[in-house]
């Protein structure tokens, strides 16, 4: 946070601005009120009552208050192994994910020719929607999809790329198809990041001796760091909920653990459980996102 | 080792039809104090960049130390350069600003940490070490700039425009530091500024420069004295050289609204084959003198307004017509209204085409 030698109590501490001729108070309330009425509706419609009823749902039983759902949702077979799977596709995904987004901004930034026809293609996933990227991969990794045509036209015997017994190459099919759909996201916000820096800085670097890596990584990405922060934080809560690609590439093979919440909730129709998982969902999430925030603050508070 | 050589150098920007530089060659010799001097808009940053790698000509080519570095990337040249806006990282420390440079050199760390005291000791940012850059003031700030160069013992020192946001107190300090500094490192020197006291103080010689052209090459005194174009004489000095039309008879005297004095040799012999030929006629405010009026070659004219500069007084003067300045002692005692005679330091005149606006020389 603050610099050593600059703590909070030597900046100036203004007293409250007290007009002399005070203005009616009640009315300036009652207008704030007015103006912030709508988001809190808003909020509590669509946010905050479907929130309450969830946590009630998943403390829910006949008996009323229950930890019962908990305890279902951890036995079940699938859990254990979505929560594996859905760590490791995080774990695997994220990195891969910004250093192409990264390369791809830095590439932009360059100014090649067509630079802005490349942005508008690399966003293009950005619109398609989940579902539809998961049958679009679907065509290309099953047993009779494009892929092993090509390998056939090579001579190649085919693959059972989504096959339950082969993991690796379903885990790849998965992570290819997640990289491909959501590292737009994060390419936009990087490239949206990197035109706030003004050019000077990297020049100047290059002007002290610096070559592009030291470049990148003393100047470019320490000044990225707002954007980085941000999209880190939305990709992996985010990719918390990775589901309908896995779902139409593997069906049930390849368990994450929003899927599980899906398939407690139409398959095995228990909405108590559905939401027990989905709780744990927003739990974990939300303890990232602060994780994030601590973990990456900016120690000089430097405007830009 | 470190002499900087440019050669016919042209740059327009992408999407601009002006040229930024237009065919600009400059030798600055090893060690010299090369100052740019030029109106804003001229060139003086975009040469800059150029000889230090951050944009590339168009045409020409720039050598340092005999080496061709036209497009070489900024790293490989081993120079340092101050921005005019400044670029001091907002993610470091004063500290860790002052050592970017060096560290990129892979300097011992003790090194790091004497230079870096010397330079902040130099610069009056010791106090400032351990603040980010949002904590400094503009002028802090551009110190900082000064002293992540300076530290660099590079070959070549790039400074655009240092001083320029500094108060006129620390300006007048720095400047004889700077002059110090530099004398002491021996780095080849291409200064920006746009004031020309600093220009004259500082440099060995000036280039200065008119919509990305060099119009005059020379030493300070040189292009104060005699300015080869009328450009040159108006925009340095202060107040600038006047300018007056004038007309050399065929007699050979030189006229002056209405009113003659002697003309000098070469230009008389020239009007009396032409048969008279109108002149513009250059002269500094401090080489013109009041005298008696009526006088013995003095020209007729009256005080119109009077500004006392304290080491000197200002006067603006009509002379037949024609508005000129005048500088007088400040013992001198006049007010405005006066009719006064002026005297022009025969020595001190220059002539000018009246077409070409070129530096008439004998
Ligand atoms: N990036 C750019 N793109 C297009 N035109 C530019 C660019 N940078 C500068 N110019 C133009 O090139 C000309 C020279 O600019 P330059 O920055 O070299 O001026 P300067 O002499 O440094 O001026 P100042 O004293 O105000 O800093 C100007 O007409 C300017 O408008
Ligand atoms: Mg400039």
């Amino acid at each position: 946070m603050a610099a050593p030698d600059a703590p909070a109590a030597a900046r100036p501490q203004l007293p409250p601005a007290r007009p002399k001729g005070r203005p009616p108070r009640r009315k300036g309330n009652s207008a704030a009120l007015l103006l912030i009425a709508p988001s809190i509706v808003f909020m509590t419609l669509l946010f905050g009552w479907p929130m309450v009823s969830g946590i009630l749902q998943a403390f829910g039983g006949p008996q009323g208050l229950t930890t019962a759902n908990f305890t279902r949702m951890a036995q079940d077979p699938y859990f254990w192994s979505s929560v594996g799977n859905t760590l490791l596709l995080i774990v695997v995904m994220i990195p891969i994910q910004f250093v192409l987004a990264l390369a791809m901004a830095l590439l932009i930034r360059a100014k090649p020719r067509g630079s802005s026809a490349y942005f508008y293609i690399w966003a293009i996933p950005l619109a398609v929607s989940d579902l539809a990227a998961g049958l679009v991969w679907l065509t290309v990794f099953t047993d009779r999809g494009y892929l092993n045509s090509l390998l056939a036209s090579f001579g190649l015997d085919p693959v059972s790329w989504l096959a339950y017994d082969n993991y690796p190459s379903m885990f790849g099919a998965v992570l290819i198809a997640e990289v491909w759909r959501a590292t737009s996201l994060v390419f936009v916000i990087v490239v949206a990041g990197l035109q706030s820096i003004p050019k000077d800085y990297e020049e100047a670097a290059g002007v002290f001796g610096a070559n592009f890596w030291s470049r990148l990584w003393h100047v470019t990405l320490p000044l990225l760091r707002p954007s980085l922060q941000t999209a880190l934080i939305l990709r992996t809560i985010l990719a918390f909920q990775t589901f309908a690609v896995a779902l139409a590439l593997t069906g049930q093979n390849f368990p994450l653990v929003v899927g599980e919440t899906y398939r407690w909730y139409t398959g095995l129709q228990d909405p108590n459980v559905a939401s027990a998982l989905a709780l744990v969902v927003m739990a974990v999430s939300m303890v990232t996102a602060v994780g994030y925030l601590k973990l990456l603050r900016d120690q000089s508070e430097a405007p830009r | 080792m470190a002499d900087i050589s440019i050669k016919g150098l042209h740059k327009t920007y992408p999407g601009s039809t002006e040229l930024a530089t237009n065919n600009v060659s400059l030798d600055v010799a090893e060690g010299e104090f090369m100052v740019l001097l030029g109106p804003s808009g001229c060139g003086k940053t975009t040469l800059l960049r150029m000889v230090a790698g951050l944009d590339f000509p168009d045409e020409g080519s720039i050598s340092i130390g005999g080496r061709d570095v036209t497009y070489l990337p900024p790293q490989d040249r081993n120079l340092s350069m101050v921005f005019q806006s400044y670029a001091v990282f907002p993610h470091r420390m004063v500290r860790t600003n002052i050592a970017f440079g060096l560290v990129m050199k892979k300097v011992h760390r003790e090194e790091i940490e004497r230079k870096v005291r010397w330079a902040a000791d130099l610069l009056q940012l010791s106090p400032y070490l351990d603040r980010y850059p949002a904590q400094l003031s503009g002028g802090q700030r551009q110190r900082v700039a000064v002293a992540r160069a300076i530290v660099m013992d590079a070959d070549v020192l790039l400074m655009d425009e240092p001083l320029s946001n500094l108060d006129a107190l620390l300006r007048l300090d720095f400047r004889a530091e700077l002059k110090k500094i530099v004398q002491q490192l021996g780095s080849t020197t291409l200064y920006v500024t746009h004031d020309q006291v600093e220009a004259m103080s500082l440099s060995d010689r000036v280039a200065v420069m008119k919509k990305g052209q060099i119009a005059q090459l020379g030493s300070p005194i040189t292009v104060y004295e005699e300015p080869a174009d009328r450009f040159v004489g108006g925009f340095i000095g202060s107040p600038p050289m006047n300018f007056l039309d004038g007309r050399i008879t065929q007699q050979g005297a030189l006229e002056i609204g209405g009113q003659g004095t002697a003309a000098p040799e070469f230009l008389a012999r020239a009007a009396a084959r032409t048969g008279g030929t109108p002149v513009m006629v250059g002269i500094r405010a401090e080489n013109i003198a009041l005298a008696e009026r009526g006088s013995e070659g003095s020209l007729d004219a009256a005080v119109e307004v009077v500004e006392p500069l304290g080491h000197a007084t200002l006067l603006t003067v009509d002379l037949g017509g024609q508005t000129i300045k005048v500088q007088v002692p400040s013992t001198v005692r006049v007010s405005s209204g006066d009719k006064v005679g002026l005297r022009f330091d025969p020595a001190a005149l220059r002539f000018f085409d009246m077409e070409t606006q070129l530096g008439l020389t004998a």
